[in-house]
């Protein structure tokens, strides 16, 4: 099996969605939020800190308000480029602003088993299935928790669920089911087995933790701890903001922004004065309520330009970004699925977000599916190709074929045509047969798509993790278990 | 002249100015008008409206919100007046809402809770990661019909059986009905714990608290 990683390098597209003027005028918002209204922090250890460099605490409310002063001093500590390392250092990921990464989505509540198609609650085995699938596929460069392993117990599921994942792939684990510090230690004494010691993941990242804002413009105590022993271990972390208009966010696209960049450069500029120079990146999946359930959308219009707009931010601020595409809200893989996802991804890529996430998921990333998840791969590939623009120069320009061929003729036996065909992009999942080829059987990517996903299920060997290894994070894992 | 008084109250909560209907109910206070005449006649009015507006699609969920933050204020500034009348608001029944323990969530469960005082129920919202113990106290106390629990995680969810088991073992749980609600509940985990009913909205969070109570 190839370990190759597939990614968006070099684009020919490019797209300006905000110009200078206007991501300053966003930036200046966000001050003005974090330093007049503030940002809720609600952790002792971060209060501590951002009382220590000088900001407004309010102790009872745990809200803290900054001046764009300190802000913006500690943002210039950030490293603006880093790797996530894989347990393979084949797989290392250069998040460089020049490669666009895609993940596996999480983290889902249910799956439609791969077997028998019927919905049911998400257990450890569906992440040991989904991450050995991941391991096998090309266009997945590192993992999410897919889904939660809901047969374990809640204070360690975080750390069987990684388990489960390095034991299954050697590419990069990036957890958002890790949201307390306890938890946190535990995950970084793991990691250390991997590359021979807590102290060597500053070097081999091997582990990454994303923590959810909890919006508008708060954090969720237990992540701020847990992203705290992430910066201490020079561990990448970052805070993705989900706020979404008319709920957790203004109605208006800017204004929503604003919100989700306060929340997210709030908790940035927090790792910065406690650990500076700690990797760090952006995350956001920001999106519009649905104006008759106030539910959160994952796709439309809002989303898209949300996909491409907070590149533009995190750029700005010289710091990688995690950015939710994909995650549609459709409730099967259907015409909904192929327009959220195409657009929401398109928009990501086009500006290069450096880790995009991710493929799997139905109905707002809460149903697992292994043909969503195959076919999610699939539109990466076709923007991936897409990406690549065209190219004109004396060999595409083709000249000597088109007088080779003269008018009337046709290309099929030209040398050139032998020579360039397979730059030409072949789907996997595409219906291009013949009507009555498609009438006797009435399959579609749907089918292809799961066959695909099963069989790499039921053949793929992932390198094995070390018996030892295994061992001992069993140990961690179950010295912080109440018997 | 008291009709247009009443149509002024229908026509704020349908402005959503809660400004406007608590000055119209201290006016109503103010001429001898019984408060819940007020709001039979007139508060209720304009959320049966924002209510069907919504219901074919020419409403949206912010209007229906703040309609029922409008109502809640006019109910408040009424209740003193019913109080003194030695009267009452009927309500459906009394509801106990939480977002239960490590979890901060609240969103949704703050909307279930406007929704459902707008739509005649007594409402306690305890607010976010709220002990069990303290939410069993607050049934105890208020002596409610209805406890709605909010997660967010799969982590906390299994903080809503233990509310559940707690009612169990007091002895509590034949007359005091359950809904859950948050992202990651399924109908099989209702199931599970054995819960009386879940919605993924908060709209449908009124229509299952009332078949719960028995009004539909």
């Amino acid at each position: 099996m190839s370990k190759k990683i597939k990614s968006i390098t070099n684009p020919k597209l490019h797209l300006e969605i905000l110009t200078p003027q206007e991501v300053k005028k966003i930036h200046d918002a966000t001050l003005w939020i974090i330093e007049k209204v503030g940002v809720r922090f609600p952790s002792k250890r971060a209060l501590e800190i951002w009382a220590a460099n000088g900001a407004q605490v309010d102790a009872e409310k745990m809200v803290v308000r900054a001046k764009a002063e300190l802000i913006e001093k500690a943002l210039k500590t950030c490293p603006p480029v880093y790797q996530l390392a894989a347990r393979d250092p084949q797989q290392d990921l250069p998040l460089d602003g020049n490669h666009v990464f895609v993940g596996t989505d999480g983290c889902g509540v249910e799956v439609l088993d791969i077997h028998s198609g019927k919905r049911r609650v998400s257990c450890l085995q569906d992440v040991r299935d989904i991450s050995l699938i991941a391991d096998a596929t090309e266009e997945v460069g590192f993992h999410w928790v897919p889904v939660s392993a809901q047969d374990m117990p809640p204070e360690t599921r975080g750390l069987h669920e990684i388990k489960a994942i390095w034991e299954n792939s050697t590419k990069h684990v990036q957890t958002e089911s890790i949201y307390n510090e306890q938890e946190a230690r535990a995950a970084v004494e793991m990691a250390g087995l991997l590359v021979g010691g807590k102290d060597k993941l500053r070097h081999r990242p091997v582990l990454s933790l994303m923590q959810c804002s909890a919006s508008p413009l708060g954090h969720d105590g237990g992540s701020l701890d847990a992203a705290l022993v992430a910066g201490e271990y020079g561990i990448p972390t970052g805070f993705m903001s989900m706020a979404a208009n008319l709920t957790t966010g203004p109605a208006t696209l800017a204004g929503n922004l604003a919100v989700g960049n306060a929340e997210v450069i709030a908790g940035t500029a927090l790792i910065q004065l406690a650990f500076p120079g700690a990797p760090v990146f952006y995350a956001a999946a920001q999106t519009a309520s649905d104006l008759r359930t106030g539910a959160y959308t994952g796709g439309g219009p809002e989303d898209f330009l949300y996909g491409a707009a907070t590149n533009v931010l995190s750029d700005f601020y010289d710091i990688p970004l995690s950015m939710g595409s994909f995650a549609t809200g459709a409730k099967e893989p259907n015409w909904q699925a192929g327009i959220e996802n195409s657009l929401s991804t398109f928009m990501a890529c086009i500006v290069m977000s450096d880790m995009l996430l991710g493929v799997g998921f139905l109905h707002g990333s809460r149903i697992w599916s292994f043909a969503e998840m195959m076919m999610d791969c699939e539109l990466f590939s076709i923007i991936h190709k897409t990406m690549q623009g065209i190219i004109v120069d004396d060999e595409t320009l083709a000249l000597d074929a088109i007088a080779a061929v003269g008018p009337g003729g046709n290309f099929l036996s030209q040398k050139h045509t032998l020579k360039h065909m397979r730059d030409l992009f072949l789907p996997q999942f595409m219906d291009r047969r013949p009507y009555n080829e498609w009438e006797t059987k009435k399959d579609d990517a749907r089918d292809w798509a799961l066959a695909k996903a099963l069989k790499t299920l039921e053949t793929h060997q992932p390198d094995p993790l070390d018996e030892k290894i295994k061992l001992e994070m069993s140990k961690i894992i179950s010295s912080l278990e109440s018997k | 002249m008291t009709d247009e008084l009443f149509q002024k109250m229908s026509q704020s909560i349908l402005d959503g100015d809660s400004d406007a209907a608590i000055a119209l109910a201290k006016q109503a206070i103010d001429s001898g008008i019984d408060p819940l005449e007020a709001i039979s006649k007139g508060f209720v009015v304009g959320v049966n409206q924002v209510g069907e507006s919504f219901a074919c699609g020419q409403a949206f969920l912010p209007e229906l919100v703040m309609a029922g933050e409008a109502m809640k204020a006019a109910v408040a500034t009424l209740e003193p007046e019913m109080q003194k009348r030695g009267t009452s608001r009927q309500v459906y029944g009394k509801v106990v809402l939480a977002t239960v323990e490590g979890d901060i969530h609240e969103i949704g469960k703050t909307l279930v809770g406007t929704m459902l005082s707008a739509s005649g129920f007594q409402v306690y919202d305890l607010g976010v990661d709220v002990p069990t113990a303290k939410i069993i106290e607050k049934v105890k106390e208020v002596d409610a019909d209805l406890v709605g629990l909010s997660a967010l995680l799969t982590t906390t969810m299994v903080k809503q059986k233990e509310v559940i088991d707690e009612l169990d073992k007091l002895g509590l749980r034949k007359k005091v009905k359950v809904m859950v609600g948050g992202a990651p509940v399924t109908k099989d985990w209702v199931q599970k714990i054995e819960a009386d009913g879940y919605s993924e909205d908060a709209i449908g969070a009124v229509g299952l608290a009332k078949r719960l109570v028995g009004v539909v």
